[in-house]
């Protein structure tokens, strides 16, 4: 018998078709409004009904959207690797994306990123065994602003072979990011076969398609890119404050995205993915470690698997501003709470303060983190029977484990060994190597593997066609004086 | 207590409710009643919000108190409008006009601003999100406004704070610029020469206060 998956599970079979059956409903009423004329159009030649620019599909254009959606989304590396194998209850994680700011670690202050941080990220996230993918988690505050979303995805396909989860800031993003990461496999069908990179696309709370993440939803499709619905209700603020109806909305505003994105380009690779947040009544922000945060992101990752499709969230951030218990505890608890709900994508690592601030040493803290979260997703075995009793009775005559050949054979695979930054010496232990707390430990990580330089070189070749389509763009847009990579 | 005292007391209980049937009901019956407009903003609305903003400072109110506190408050105060006539100019603290720059959607901070600046007296015109510069100065020009308030939230977004100062400059307007968003930092504001920044709407509104000469008494 194999192992049984823990799981967390918000609703009955039956609560979730509820849910799915109100999101329905709330499209076929309240509708979507949709700000980009190309999707207008797809939609009308669907037979889509609408009222102005606000469209009413009924539940049949809906479900045959979802019928042609792939149930599973294949994400290779650089090196044409499949790594983030979506669908299921697989989980994977990569670091929270765009941060405005890094966390100095000298001073424990953030200050703007700038290209060099943006590398250093890429390093370590490289060095993160438990991270499986890499994203632009920082906009550069030495790049022109103009300029920032592409710029990301040079730097990242330069630094890392882990596959990168990116978006776009402006419309007219897509086209170089799109060149550049099909530079990398030779070709536009190579990049269709073999995705390297997920975008991000928001629609609007509530029950809205802005023009740009609509265009980036549209893009995606005919390229065969893989789009990731990034739905925010924010409960009591651009949604109903009870968790079950932000679930409803986070599920209409995904639906409404399948159906475009379907439309497009039916069969084209989609994940279910989401940012909701519980909106703080005190400071009007969007706290990421809140516990109905987490609660909504498993809800709707339920309800997304329920609907055959791929799943992503955010838990796994933490809205404290140092490297401290809050940050820990909520960090923790989101990596944890992920793995059980089976979330196949789970950005948040690295990430604090609200989505604003990167912090690197908290990047290889929540390294451990996912780690005992995917030891944990990965239960416990159960295709032993019997074996306790001999393991017992050889051992009575032995007197211990430690130089039991079993022990050999299955510590490696049965415990997640934490790296240094995890503190399981004694107190001896501990005072003699100079008594540092987990940040410290980290501190000392990061700068040792930024130390050993880029782990993940390009061929020069390639390196120069990516360079040269950044600078073209450069030229396009009139920006002069890129910082060096 | 009279019975004016008592309908005054009504008033501010319904703004400090957030009761935006009853608030405008009551205003209406004081109307009626003969009490001056003037009177029912000075003795029972305003007084009411403040109290409100008490509250919220003090951890005892929560958003959704503060902001249908100052949603009941306008609806009393779109009742008394037409009675105030003149006086209404000389009751608010300044003409302010507040959208997100263009090719921004994040809206929710930059609505919290504009509910919170005019719950505390000012005249606001929210433009919305993605609003162009152009459509900043003719908005400014038309309503000779006091400020203009402009919200970005992301960095490819913040060059248009700059652009719009420039052009409130050139156009020669006399009104102000504050600046504001989650990526926008005072050194920013300073950078781009704008007159004010605050990182939070309760910040902004002691700005946006001192920017037009009206500190609040304290
Ligand atoms: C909610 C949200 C959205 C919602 C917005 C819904 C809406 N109706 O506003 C949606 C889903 C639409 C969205 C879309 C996108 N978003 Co967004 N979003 C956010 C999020 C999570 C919260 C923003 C918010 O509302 N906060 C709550 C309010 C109350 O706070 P606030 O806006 O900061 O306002 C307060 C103060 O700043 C200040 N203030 C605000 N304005 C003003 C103005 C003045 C004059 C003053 C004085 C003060 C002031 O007072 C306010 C109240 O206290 C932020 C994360 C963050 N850390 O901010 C990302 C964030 C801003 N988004 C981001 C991105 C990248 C995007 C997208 C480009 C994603 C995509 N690829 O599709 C699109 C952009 C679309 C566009 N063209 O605008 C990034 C920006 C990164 C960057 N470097 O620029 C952020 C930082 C998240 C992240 N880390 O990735 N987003």
């Amino acid at each position: 018998m194999d192992a049984v998956r823990p799981r967390l599970e918000l609703f009955s079979g039956e609560q979730v078709e509820a849910i799915v059956a109100d999101a329905l409903a709330v499209l076929a009423t309240v509708g979507v409004e949709v700000e980009n004329e190309p999707a207008r159009l797809l939609l009308r030649e669907a037979g889509i009904a609408a009222r102005g620019f606000r469209f009413v599909p009924d539940e049949n254009a809906v479900r045959a959207a979802l019928a042609t959606a792939p149930a599973r989304v294949v994400v290779y590396d650089r090196d044409g690797r499949p790594t983030l194998d979506l669908g299921g209850d697989r989980v994977h994680f990569d670091p929270g994306s765009a941060a405005l700011w890094i966390l100095d670690p000298a001073s424990s202050r953030r200050r703007p990123p700038v290209t060099t941080d943006l590398v250093h990220l890429a390093w370590v996230t490289e060095a993160c065994g438990n991270i499986a993918g890499q994203s632009t988690a920082l906009v550069p505050s030495d790049v022109p602003e103009a300029m920032g979303d592409r710029f990301r995805l040079y730097v990242a396909l330069l630094n890392s072979t882990k596959p990168v989860v990116t978006g776009t800031f402006a419309t007219d993003a897509f086209a170089v990011m799109h060149a550049m990461l099909a530079a990398v496999r030779g070709g536009a069908a190579a990049l269709a076969a073999r995705p390297l990179a997920i975008f991000d696309c928001c629609p609007t709370p509530p029950l809205k398609w802005s023009d740009l993440t609509c265009q980036a939803l549209l893009d995606c499709a005919r390229t065969g890119v893989p789009a990731e619905l990034v739905s925010m209700p924010l409960g009591g603020a651009t949604a109903p404050v009870t968790l079950r109806e932000m679930i409803v909305q986070h599920c209409a505003e995904s639906l409404s995205g399948v159906l475009l994105h379907q439309l497009a380009a039916p069969g084209a690779p989609i994940i279910w993915g989401g940012s909701p947040a519980a909106f703080d009544m005190r400071h009007g922000t969007t706290p990421m470690g809140a516990i109905e945060t987490m609660m909504v992101d498993a809800g709707n990752a339920q309800v997304g698997r329920s609907l055959g499709l791929p799943t992503h969230a955010y838990p796994g951030m933490s809205d404290a501003k140092v490297v401290d218990w809050q940050n820990g505890m909520e960090s923790g608890i989101g990596a944890v709470l992920a793995a059980l709900a089976g979330i196949n994508l789970v950005a948040g690592p690295g990430m604090m303060d609200f989505e604003s601030c990167q912090s690197l040493e908290k990047l290889v803290l929540d390294d451990q983190a996912c780690g005992m979260a995917l030891r944990l997703a990965r239960g416990v075995g159960h295709d032993s029977a019997g074996e306790a009793v001999d393991l017992l009775r050889q051992v009575v005559a032995l007197g211990g484990f430690l130089g039991h050949r079993h022990t050999r054979d299955h510590f490696r695979a049965e415990q997640f060994l934490p790296s240094k930054v995890i503190d399981r010496g004694t107190f001896e232990q501990w005072e003699a190597a100079g008594g540092r707390s987990s940040f410290e430990a980290a501190r000392e990580e990061v700068r040792t593997i930024v130390a050993r330089g880029n782990p993940a070189p390009v061929a020069d070749d390639l390196r120069a066609e990516l360079t040269a389509l950044i600078s073209a763009e450069t030229r396009r847009l009139g920006i002069v004086g890129l910082p060096p990579v | 207590m009279t019975e004016r005292q008592e309908l005054f007391a009504a008033l501010s209980r319904a703004v400090l409710d957030g009761d935006d049937a009853a608030a405008p009901r009551l205003a209406a019956q004081a109307l009626d009643g003969g009490v001056s407009a003037l009177d029912a903003v000075e003795k029972a609305l305003v007084p009411a919000i403040r109290e409100a903003g008490r509250l919220f400072e003090e951890g005892e109110y929560f958003l959704p108190e503060l902001v249908t506190a100052a949603q009941a408050m306008k609806a009393a105060m779109a009742v008394l409008q037409q009675a105030l006539g003149a006086e209404a100019a000389a009751l608010a603290l300044g003409r302010v006009v507040i959208g997100t720059v263009e090719g921004d959607i994040h809206d929710i901070g930059k609505t919290l601003v504009g509910t919170l600046l005019s719950a505390a007296g000012f005249a606001v015109s929210d433009e919305g999100a993605s609003v162009s510069v152009a459509r900043f100065v003719a908005r400014a020009r038309e309503l000779d406004a006091d400020l203009v308030c402009a919200s970005a939230l992301l960095t490819t977004t913040m060059p248009k704070q700059r652009e719009l100062v420039e052009a409130v400059r050139a156009a020669g307007l006399r009104a102000k610029v504050m600046v504001g968003g989650a990526p926008v930092s005072p050194r920013w504001a300073a950078s781009i020469g704008a007159d004010g920044h605050a990182d939070n709407a309760l910040a902004a509104v002691t700005v946006a206060r001192s920017l037009v000469g009206r500190d609040a008494p304290s």
